[in-house]
């Protein structure tokens, strides 16, 4: 049996699992077997993955199995993975693991939630595995219509306001994506035969130029929209805010990866000649997002818009790599795609834990948290300094091959781009100190935070799986570099000529 | 000659961090600092016998450069990759023996000095993972390796100064440090970007080779009318600025001083802050051989530096920011002698010159630092205004000040004598005007000197809360020990040992230089006698005739308020506050409009539906039958 | 006796039209519930008459027709059953059965 199909059973049989527990007590105790088992077979698919490739198994995905699902249309259900999926893969299972355990203590409508947080899992899963741009957008869907419910029912502030701008926004674009996908899906038999959805099969093809001119934005912003692409980014920060923890540590770590992966497998993999001659609007615009969204996160004095804004900015340096459309600065993307995921799951996860002890997210209200809850503190500092790039984090090892990446093009235009991408190296400096100096360091400032309790178990598992998985990336590279390296070479060639 | 045990400098300290580090809180305070000193101790061991072997084994006439290993880190492209390993030459075996020496003697002393603070593990495992940062970062083997364990110096540097983080001004200054230093990371990662692109290489031994692409077979590749190994190294030469703290990146130094003491001593004064003037010493054959006209712009501003920093040096009270204002000039001091030197043989002194000045500066200032530490410690203050007459109750303190503030004064036979003199003669050979502001500087030095030194012990006899006493052995024992390292490392045969080319040096002393030097710093010594052996009202009579420039000097020439105008109010206020109104209210503003203009229309039509049903069977039926007619009529 | 010879299947069919018709106007104009659910009854019989005269002249050897008659007299039964229950209700909601003050499904 093919073991991606497992990421998308146990999903499901942890839903089952979860429908028919009556004792809400058990209902979390289900989910997190189901993560658990979730979280282990990602790392048995990876083991199984360096298996294939050590017995010689050189195809550019692994683990293909097809079935026909509606043959008119020629859709199937096709899944495979190479590395960049199995590397999403596992940062799905270690984000969605963790924050299975930070929404411990959900109390209202415990079962719904933990059920719509699997299903958004599940879509997210099913996206990475899938090879059919059907398919594909079948789980994206998936992934984000879960959201409208997670942030409306279990959100705080404004959440219907936030939560509809959230989902309209990302209708927006997936309307956008569905027009380029059928764009695709059309010409993908220029010589006639028959139309596919297959991804596989459409790189075969040479897709008319007019064709892909027309189509590319359609497919980039579709995607861009959910990648927090400039300026189609501000439902991060609303959503953001009124998203429970998990929600948020999910949707800012694991889908708005689906915006990268897809600006990348979809839009520029299958339309490569318009991504190269439409590349220059795009650089634009994610330097812009770059540099603006860090600026932004400096007045900001909201926990969680701080850190929507540094995900617009950082999300905004993995498109921007993306586009350089060379191999390392592609490797940097993806790696950017896993560092930022674990960062601001941390962070979210954190916030959320600061949130549920002083009952405030506005940093000049509090202040000298260290003190009182230290492990909490330590935890934010050490994810601050990942997202301000120190080296031995996870962020240091991403930007820095983005950096070196883009700047092997040696026109002007791309060496300034890179020069103000590299900026934002202080910006995110000056931001995340601020934060770190007036919410953790410092004088009490409220003599009733005195009584606050430091992190519970599930608090600290959580947040020590996400700041271990940081650090292992940050101090070894290497195995991750070349796994995500190892299908760019021809993905790249593809792109290029 | 086999050096794999090396291996074990970089891995003991990084062990010492995890364990104290995250058992600490339930150990012992002692027994953690214990663990920590023990360990430095080993590591501080090994260091030597790696000196030892290294320089006792020389292969023919030339130091040779040995990897002892590296293994690949993280590959960029084919050619670049980032390796970590250890290089094994004389400039990183001389930097090794500094760092160990002076984090041992902080180790020692922290002791005694942080004994019963909260935080003391902390504050231990913090020192282990700054030793480890800083000694990965002088035995890269690349550029890129150094670039990591500069970003790890930095953020230890961080961690130490805002070691009470209760204290605003702590935090304050070390978020103003980890940022000044960043802003200047930037250039060196943007000259990192631009000299590895051209060379295609991160690797020292290729970048300094003379033969290599950096140096023979440099581009030729010209932007804005300098060619862009100059950008690349005058870049690389703005992230040393910033950790060496030279102008106009030097604003964070003093602040720095919100530390506890031993660290400013070790980080802030003898191993972190002269990190700039081992980078520079690192590409020097770049600077020499490509890119002269980054080596001239680095004499200068190293020669304006030490000027400026040493005329406030004079005017300030706190005891720390005078000392960190000297730190400033004497690194002023190697800056220039880098610059002026040239490349082997005898054009090659100031760069022996000033990683010599490095080698005794380290163990002089650590111990100025460390009896000021001592001071403090007895009196509980850093105003130098709420001190004087110690010499009665802190013996061991006072002489080893008196020992390292004559050092550090150029007096003969200690060691900054031979070291600043060889600056001096280097920049005589080189360029007179250098000569001349670093000879005037040398006067400054010993004046700023010992007015620190008579007003703190001897002066005016405060009434002091309590009576001040001898700081413990644990202490006093690290100052003998430096105090007899700054008396005799001038007899270190240094010309023997690290040079520009790896050949020895035969230097010759100059009288013509040494005799106005050690002149100048007699007549310093002397005024600040005049003006402070007693308490009198001189000291304020020479100010008020120097009203103006006093105050500006005082002021720090109101560089902090530039910077503060330019970060709050131009960064802050124009750009990102904008750019925050920007965000909500048009970015937003458009797509909640795109969201409104559909809720008016909606709005607009919704009326359609009355819940008259009577009415929808209307439309209904009048559509059908229109559809019918319709119909019928095209057939 | 052969009636297709003295009665043309246009004739069932302008029946037909106007028994629905009849049945139209009913359901539009008249305002009481009980009164339009009558003329939804008329046009589902309009529909029955089309039914059984398509099958008789057109297809006079198959059923279907008829058999569909017959489901939409049984529909049309559950229908009025249905009907006249919320009927019912609404009276006991509104104390009224004319459609026009029964309109809170609206904008």
């Amino acid at each position: 049996m093919n073991p991606l199909l497992f990421l998308l059973i146990i999903p499901l049989l942890t839903i089952v699992g979860i429908a028919m527990v009556n004792d809400l007590a058990k209902v979390r105790w289900v989910s997190a077997i189901g993560m658990s088992a979730q979280l282990l077979i990602s790392f048995v698919l990876l083991y199984l993955f360096y298996q294939q490739r050590s017995s010689g198994n050189t195809d550019d995905m692994l683990f293909v199995s097809t079935a026909t699902w509606y043959e008119s249309f020629n859709i199937q259900l096709k899944f495979g993975v190479d590395g960049i999926s199995i590397s999403m893969i596992l940062l799905t299972s270690i984000v969605t693991f963790s924050g299975m355990f930070v929404s411990w203590q959900v109390e209202f409508l415990r079962k719904e939630f933990f059920i719509s947080l699997i299903i958004l899992a599940g879509g997210v899963f099913g996206f990475f595995i899938s090879l059919d741009l059907f398919t594909m957008f079948l789980f994206y869907e998936m992934a984000v219509i879960p959201m409208y419910l997670l942030i409306g029912i279990w959100g705080s502030g404004p959440k219907e306001y936030s939560a509809m701008k959230l989902t309209l926004m990302l209708m927006g674009g997936s309307a956008l994506l569905l027009v380029g996908l059928l764009g695709i899906y059309f010409n993908s038999a220029p010589e006639g035969g028959k139309l596919t959805f297959d991804l596989t099969e459409i790189a075969k093809v040479h897709i008319p130029l007019s064709a892909q001119l027309f189509f590319f934005p359609f497919t980039f912003i579709g995607f861009g929209v959910l990648g927090a692409l400039f300026p189609f980014h501000t439902w991060s920060p609303d959503g953001h805010a009124s998203a429970p923890t998990a929600v948020s540590m999910l949707h800012a770590g694991v889908l708005m990866k689906l915006g990268g992966y897809g600006c990348f497998r979809v839009a520029m993999y299958l339309l490569p000649e318009a991504a190269h001659s439409l590349a220059w609007i795009f650089i634009i615009l994610t330097t812009i997002s770059v540099v603006y969204g860090a600026f932004g996160a400096i007045w900001q004095k909201d926990l969680k818009y701080i850190n929507a804004y540094s995900s617009v900015s950082h999300c905004g340096l993995v498109l921007f790599a993306l586009l350089m459309m060379n191999e390392t600065a592609t490797t940097g993307a993806i790696l950017q795609m896993i560092s930022h995921g674990l960062m601001t799951a941390l962070f979210f996860a954190l916030i959320g834990m600061i949130y549920g002890r002083t009952h405030t997210r506005m940093i000049n209200e509090m202040g000298g948290l260290m003190k009182v809850i230290p492990f909490l503190s330590v935890v934010y500092v050490i994810a601050g300094l990942a997202s301000l790039g120190l080296p031995g984090l996870s962020g240091f090892v991403a930007e820095m091959t983005i950096f070196v990446g883009s700047f092997q093009h040696t026109d002007t235009f791309h060496r300034v781009a890179t020069i103000l991408a590299c900026s934002s190296i202080v910006i995110t400096a000056v931001y995340i100190l601020r934060v770190v100096g007036i919410l953790l360091l410092g004088p009490i400032k409220n003599n009733h935070y005195l009584e606050l309790q430091d992190a519970q178990w599930f608090e600290k598992l959580s947040g020590v799986t996400l700041v271990v998985s940081i650090a292992i990336i940050g101090m070894s590279p290497f195995w991750l570099s070349s796994l995500i390296r190892e299908p760019l070479n021809q993905m790249i060639n593809h792109l290029t000529n | 000659m086999d050096f794999s045990y090396t291996i074990l400098i970089l891995l003991l300290p990084v062990a010492l961090f995890f364990i104290i580090g995250l058992l600490g809180s339930k150990m012992n305070p002692k027994v953690s600092g214990m663990i920590g000193t023990s360990g430095l101790f080993i590591i501080t061991l090994l260091s030597y016998v790696t000196a030892f072997n290294y320089f006792t084994h020389r292969t023919g006439e030339v130091f040779q450069s040995i990897e002892v290993f590296q293994f690949v880190w993280l590959p960029f492209t084919d050619r670049l990759v980032i390796h970590l390993g250890i290089l094994l030459d004389p400039l990183s075996v001389m930097m090794l023996v500094v760092i160990t020496t002076v984090s041992l003697m902080v180790h020692i002393y922290s002791l005694g000095y942080m004994k019963g603070e909260v935080g003391f593990a902390r504050y231990y495992a913090f020192l282990s993972f700054f030793t480890f940062s800083m000694l990965g970062l002088v035995v890269a083997t690349n550029i890129f390796q150094m670039y990591i364990f500069w970003e790890l110096v930095g953020v230890s540097s961080y961690l130490l100064i805002g070691f009470y983080y209760e204290r605003p001004s702590a935090v304050a200054a070390a978020k103003k440090a980890f940022i000044v230093t960043r802003f200047a990371d930037l250039g060196f990662l943007i000259g990192i970007l631009l000299l590895s692109f051209y060379t295609n290489t991160f690797d020292f031994i290729a970048l300094t080779d003379l033969n290599g692409p950096a140096i023979a077979q440099s581009s030729g590749v010209v932007f804005l009318g300098m060619s862009v190994t100059t950008w690349a190294m005058l870049l690389i030469f703005m992230g040393g600025a910033g950790k060496s703290a030279m102008f106009p990146l030097h604003i964070w130094l003093p602040d720095a001083m919100e530390g506890p003491t031993p660290v400013s001593a070790l980080i802030h004064a003898a191993t972190m802050v002269v990190a700039g003037v081992y980078l520079v010493a690192r590409l020097f054959p770049i600077y020499h051989f490509s890119a002269p006209g980054a080596l001239e712009v680095i004499a200068y501003i190293g020669s304006f530096t030490s000027l400026f920093a040493a005329v406030i040096a004079c005017t300030q009270l706190d005891i720390k920011r005078v000392l960190a204002y000297s730190t400033l000039s004497q690194i002023g001091y190697m800056m220039v002698a880098l610059g002026v030197s040239g490349y082997g043989s005898e054009a090659g002194l100031g760069y022996m010159a000033s990683l010599f000045h490095l080698f005794t500066h380290a163990f002089f200032k650590a111990l100025l630092f460390l009896g000021a530490g001592s001071v403090i410690h007895a009196v509980h203050s850093n105003l130098m205004t709420e001190m004087g007459g110690l010499r009665k109750h802190m013996p061991i303190t006072h002489i080893t000040f008196l020992v390292a503030c004559l050092t550090i004064s150029g007096i003969p036979p200690l060691s900054g004598f031979f070291s600043k003199d060889e600056i001096l003669v280097a920049a005589f050979e080189h360029h007179k005007l250098i000569f001349a502001v670093q000879w005037i500087v040398a006067g400054i030095t010993a004046f700023y000197m010992f007015r620190l030194y008579f007003t703190i012990f001897w002066n005016s006899n405060p009434q002091y809360n309590h009576v001040p006493h001898e700081s413990p052995p644990t202490m006093t024992i690290p100052l003998v020990i430096l105090a007899l390292a700054s008396v005799f490392s001038g007899f270190v045969p240094f010309h023997d040992l690290v040079t520009s080319d790896g050949r020895a040096l035969i230097t010759e002393f100059h009288w013509i230089v040494a005799i106005p030097s050690v002149l100048v710093g007699m007549v310093g010594i002397s005024f600040a006698a005049v003006l402070y052996y007693k308490k009198n009202s001189k000291p304020e009579t020479v100010a008020k005739g120097l009203k103006a420039f006093y105050t500006m000097a005082y002021q720090k020439f109101y560089i902090d308020e530039v910077y503060l105008f330019v970060t709050h109010k131009v960064i802050f206020q124009f750009i990102s506050r904008p750019i925050a109104w920007f965000d909500r209210h048009i970015v937003d503003g458009a797509m909640n409009l795109i969201g409104n203009t559909t809720v008016f229309f909606s709005g607009s039509i919704k009326k359609m539906q009355s819940g008259q049903m009577q009415e929808y069977i209307w439309y209904f039926t009048s559509g059908v039958l229109l559809l019918t007619l319709l119909i019928f009529y095209l057939n | 006796m052969n009636l297709q010879a003295e009665i043309p299947l246009d004739y069932m069919i302008v029946l037909s039209t106007i028994v629905f018709f009849v049945g139209l106007m009913g359901v539009i104009i008249r305002r009481n519930l009980i009164t339009m659910l009558m003329g939804i009854e008329l046009m589902l019989n309009a529909v029955n008459i089309n039914f059984v005269a398509f099958n008789h002249y057109l297809f006079p050897h198959r059923l279907e027709g008829h058999f569909f008659a017959l489901i939409v007299m049984a529909i049309a039964a559950a229908e009025a059953a249905i009907a006249i229950a919320l009927i019912i209700n609404i009276y006991r909601q509104f104390a009224t059965v004319s459609v026009d003050d029964v309109d809170e499904l609206k904008y």
